[in-house]
């Protein structure tokens, strides 16, 4: 009954890219970080142009319909034997944990079972399977990380962001108080109980000012445009960044992009 | 209300239906193995109920009733509940002192002295089936002679028992003193510390209903 | 099964959620108290090899729900042998009434109880003082609440949402105790006004943590010795507890002791675990003569129907979900209003009460996992509490819903929004011209959207949507 193990595959020649429609149309730039620095590693990305979304916001609405529906056309995109990378745990999880559930006992379940099992956060693709190793070549700055709830507890990626700025030479990794508890987004429990989501997004960007971190550094842009959202609106000096826009500016001079 | 009895059972046996439950083997390894002495099994236990605030004294075999009497005068006890038939109990019965505790036996249904045991008795000896080093437990089966009372109601609580009678785990206890085959007596205790609450901000009190102090005599 | 008073409170989540948020003392109470208990978890299962145990804690409680009806008949069996009368309650209501009969003929005129969350459940207390027997809680966190004429906000720590000067007025007002911030003190003083019932009572309630088929054994873990006293002192005890607690071998009792009560209060063991197999012997001097045993359906044996719904019936109830849970931590116990809280209450309770009463508790979780994750006996919480989601609005033709009050939060609204969801995202063409107009009017979006927007900004979209860059880059695409 315990998680099975993760088994990284070999280092590909070829990944499929899937963006999210968060970072597709919101965080565009966390994206084409996340491609180049798949590209930089030597990997050709493949970017099917009829991705939409994940279909959780439904799934998790308890609309399981809906959620098919919007997945079904997608089960095709991906028809080469190459891994998926996927720049949110949330997406990533959906896909990797909750496709074969949404789909058992119907026409497309091997289908969803296959492409579940060639789902990767790309972080841990990153590192895992890519071995990455990155070069700083920024200013010494105070970051945080969140790690999102399913990038933690579904993918099974707590250490990897930490591991990934521990590279970074002129990066100081601030400890923040509860680095595991949820920043209240929730997707729509932020809508739905917004008290309560408050609640929580104000305890953890506290949290990380009192850490003394400038910026902090996401996962999830879900969790980014969360905490980053509510810092702006009640004036805390703190920014969020995607984890892979982080990575590709620092290794590569490019300023800015990425950010909330 | 067999009818509710009957109703229950067949929604019971309707619900899993055709489709047989199969669940995942039980691998006990986890809460079973332990490859400790018993040298390590007697630290182990001693550090386990030390650390919840019970009290432990190593003392000699011939030698735990004098140890015994000295405790009770430095706690200003004055009476112990113990009983005259029990190996135990029998050696404080006939090493009592003139100056010593006054002793009495639970000879009588509670239904008879309950006030008197709630409110005259200082403290109470028995003896145990032994100990579990891994959470530091003491195993009572109160009996006609110590009944079970005897560890709840006196606000100290003596406990004798042998170096060599400590189990490892819980496990080890019930399998190898074979309790499911022996037959449970009505009431079977596992006793660790003193009573104890935390309701209260979650700062800890002891003796709220039962004993304040816990005091486990081994004999080695 | 008839709904219990409280529950017609239920239904009205939000205000009683805002009103928790509000109060400064319910944030620092359970926030301190979480902190600390979540900590004390961590440390108890040091050295342990914690996920084989989760393991054989599920395994142990898969294999005894794989088999509930033939144990229930070994337990009833056994116990009967013992000398325990076993009564069989399909309902709560039908649970008071076999107590109250059994007081009745004893001519019982108090009643001390141990802690027992299945006779809140039931209500047991307010039914038998309707029926003019006095109900008195002897667990100190039950004795407090009972003495604010609350119910626990905790299913471990009932008073958890007070803390001392609070403790010490309350007993200043009720019951004469000196004001004090010595816990002892005020320790010391409950425990003299509690013997005093003790040794009057006519009748002692308890729960049971486990039920031992295989020996007729009725397992109690607690750490006051109330629990011991209410079994013992008066001549009669009646244990209550609901169908699912049974385990099949005496031995299934010792990961399950040491998952309990590591997980709840981060204790290696509690100072008492007490296993009752029977009343006083002939020959005895203590113990009570009669012994029941009260078997509670409640909406369980419904639960059993649905295998996937049967997991929610693992549970030994230890609370750590709740002290893991940062919605819990937030509003604290009472919010739900509900008897259990926190995730456990968020998939039980719909069981217990419907859905239409409780359909704000499967959505009110981000599906954060800490939950399941700390879980004893690996109750997947967050798969559950989307189930309940989807069977709060039908959302599934190809698996129709079976829940009580399945549907209820059906409306024409949130399905619309749902539709509009699939109609853009299903067709990758809309779905890109959709992105590409979002990002010409990108000024034009609002700045206001909803709930989202009154505690935080909104994002604007991007100026060219992923798609157009991988499309530009690429000239077409990999597709």
């Amino acid at each position: 009954m315990t998680d099975p193990i993760k088994l990284y595959p070999a280092k590909p020649e070829k990944v499929y890219f899937f963006a999210t429609c968060l970072v597709d149309l919101f965080y565009p730039d966390a994206g084409m970080a996340g491609i180049q620095l798949l590209e930089r590693e030597g990997i050709e990305v493949l970017f099917p142009q009829g991705q939409t979304c994940c279909g959780q916001p439904a799934f998790s609405s308890g609309f399981n319909d809906q959620a098919r529906d919007v997945v079904i056309p997608q089960l095709e995109l991906f028809p080469g034997d190459y891994p998926i990378v996927v720049p949110a745990g949330s997406c990533g999880g959906m896909m990797r944990k909750h496709y074969p559930e949404l789909f058992a006992g119907t026409p497309w379940q091997d289908k969803a079972e296959n492409l579940a099992a060639r789902t990767w956060e790309l972080t841990d693709f990153l590192l895992n399977v890519c071995h990455i190793r990155l070069e700083d070549q920024g200013e010494p700055v105070k970051v945080a990380m969140h790690t999102s709830c399913s990038a933690r507890r579904e993918m099974g990626v707590a250490e990897v962001g930490p591991r990934l700025l521990g590279q970074l030479g002129q990066v100081e990794l601030v400890e923040q108080a509860r680095p595991a508890e949820c920043c209240g987004f929730g997707g729509t429990f932020a809508v739905r109980h917004p008290e309560i989501s408050e609640a929580m997004v104000a305890d953890k960007t506290e949290a990380l000012v009192a850490a003394g971190a400038e910026t902090v550094v996401a996962t999830d842009c879900g969790c980014m445009m969360n905490i980053a959202g509510y810092a702006e609106k009640n004036r805390r000096p703190l920014k969020g960044q995607h984890i892979v826009s982080f990575l590709w500016e620092r290794t590569c001079g490019h300023g800015g992009e990425g950010k909330a | 209300m067999t009818a509710a009895r009957t109703a229950i059972l067949q929604r019971l046996r309707a619900g899993r239906g055709n489709q047989p439950l199969s669940p995942p083997a039980s691998d006990f390894s986890v809460v079973r193995d332990r490859d400790w002495t018993t040298a390590e099994k007697l630290e182990r236990f001693e550090t386990m109920i030390t650390s919840v605030n019970g009290e432990v004294h190593r003392v000699a075999e011939d030698r735990w009733v004098d140890h015994l009497w000295a405790l009770m005068a430095a706690k200003g006890l004055t009476n112990l509940l113990a009983s005259p038939e029990t190996s135990v109990g029998r050696e404080a019965w006939t090493r009592q002192r003139e100056s010593g505790p006054r002793l009495r036996a639970y000879d009588s249904p509670i239904d008879d002295w309950k006030p008197e045991l709630f409110n005259n008795v200082d403290a109470a000896l028995t003896g145990c089936r032994g100990a579990i080093a891994e959470t530091g437990s003491l195993i009572l089966w109160p009996t006609v002679q110590e009944p079970r009372l005897m560890s709840l109601v006196p606000p100290v609580h003596f406990v004798v028992l042998g170096a060599d009678q400590i189990y490892a785990t819980f496990y080890q206890a019930l399998a190898e003193q074979g309790w499911a085959d022996l037959g449970m007596p009505a009431n079977a205790l596992l006793i660790s510390g003193p009573s104890k609450t935390a309701d209260i901000e979650q700062t800890l009190a002891y003796g709220v209903h039962g004993p304040r102090e816990l005091v486990v005599l081994i004999l080695e | 099964m008839s709904l219990a008073p409280h529950s017609q409170e239920v239904r009205h989540f939000h205000p009683r959620v805002r009103s928790a948020l509000d109060n400064p003392q319910i944030r620092s109470n359970f926030r301190n108290a979480m902190d600390g208990l979540m900590s004390k978890r961590q440390n108890a299962f040091n050295g342990w090899d914690l996920e084989s145990l989760r393991d054989l804690g599920a395994a142990v409680r898969l294999r005894a729900l794989s088999r509930l009806p033939e144990l229930l008949e070994q337990l009833e069996d056994n116990c009967s042998r013992q000398g325990i009368r076993v009564h069989w309650a399909e309902t709560g209501e039908q649970a008071c009434e076999i107590i109250r009969d059994i007081c009745k003929a004893r001519d019982a005129r108090t009643v001390i109880k141990g802690k027992s969350m299945v006779s809140e459940e039931m209500e047991l207390n307010h039914f038998l003082e309707a029926e003019g027997i006095e109900a008195l809680e002897s667990d100190l966190g039950e004795y407090i609440v009972q003495l604010a004429k609350e119910t626990p906000s905790h299913i471990i720590m009932p008073a958890i949402h007070k803390n001392t000067a609070e403790i010490s007025e309350l007993m200043h007002d009720r019951t004469g105790t000196e004001r004090s911030h010595d816990v002892a003190y005020l320790t010391a003083a409950a425990r003299q006004q509690l013997r005093e019932k003790f040794m009057k009572a006519d009748v002692g309630i308890s729960g049971v943590n486990f039920a031992v088929a295989q020996t007729g054994t009725l397992c109690l873990v607690e750490n006051e010795g109330n629990g011991r006293l209410t079994t013992t002192v008066p001549p009669c005890h009646i244990a209550v507890t609901g169908i699912e607690k049974v385990v099949e071998h005496l031995e299934d009792v010792t990961p399950l002791l040491a998952l309990l009560t590591r997980s709840a209060t981060g204790q290696h063991v509690t100072t008492y675990v007490n296993m009752i197999s029977g009343p006083r012997k002939a020959d005895e001097f203590d113990g009570p003569e009669e012994v029941h045993l009260v078997l509670v359906d409640s909406g369980r044996s419904s639960i059993y129907q649905d295998q996937e719904l049967m997991d929610t019936l693992r549970c030994i109830r230890c609370g750590a979900c709740m002290n893991h849970c940062p919605v819990y931590t937030r509003v604290g116990g009472h919010a739900y209003g509900t008897t259990y809280p926190g995730p456990i209450g968020k998939i039980l309770m719909p069981h217990l009460m419907g859905l239409e009463n409780t359909q704000d508790l499967p959505s009110a979780s981000t599906l954060c996992g800490a939950c399941g994750e700390v879980c004893p006996v690996r109750i997947p919480i967050p798969k559950l509490l989307q189930r309940l989601r989807k069977e709060s609005v039908d959302g599934d033709s190809l698996r129709p819903s079976v829940v009580r009050g399945h549907g209820v939060k059906r409306n024409w609204k949130e399905r619309l929004a749902w539709n509009g969801f699939r109609w853009l995202f299903r067709n990758p063409r809309r779905y890109r011209l959709f992105g590409s107009l979002l990002t010409r009017f990108r000024w034009f979006t609002p700045s206001q959207v909803g709930p989202w927007t009154r505690y935080r900004t909104s994002p604007k979209p991007a100026a060219k949507t992923l798609h157009q860059m991988m499309n530009e880059r690429t000239r077409g695409g990999a597709r």
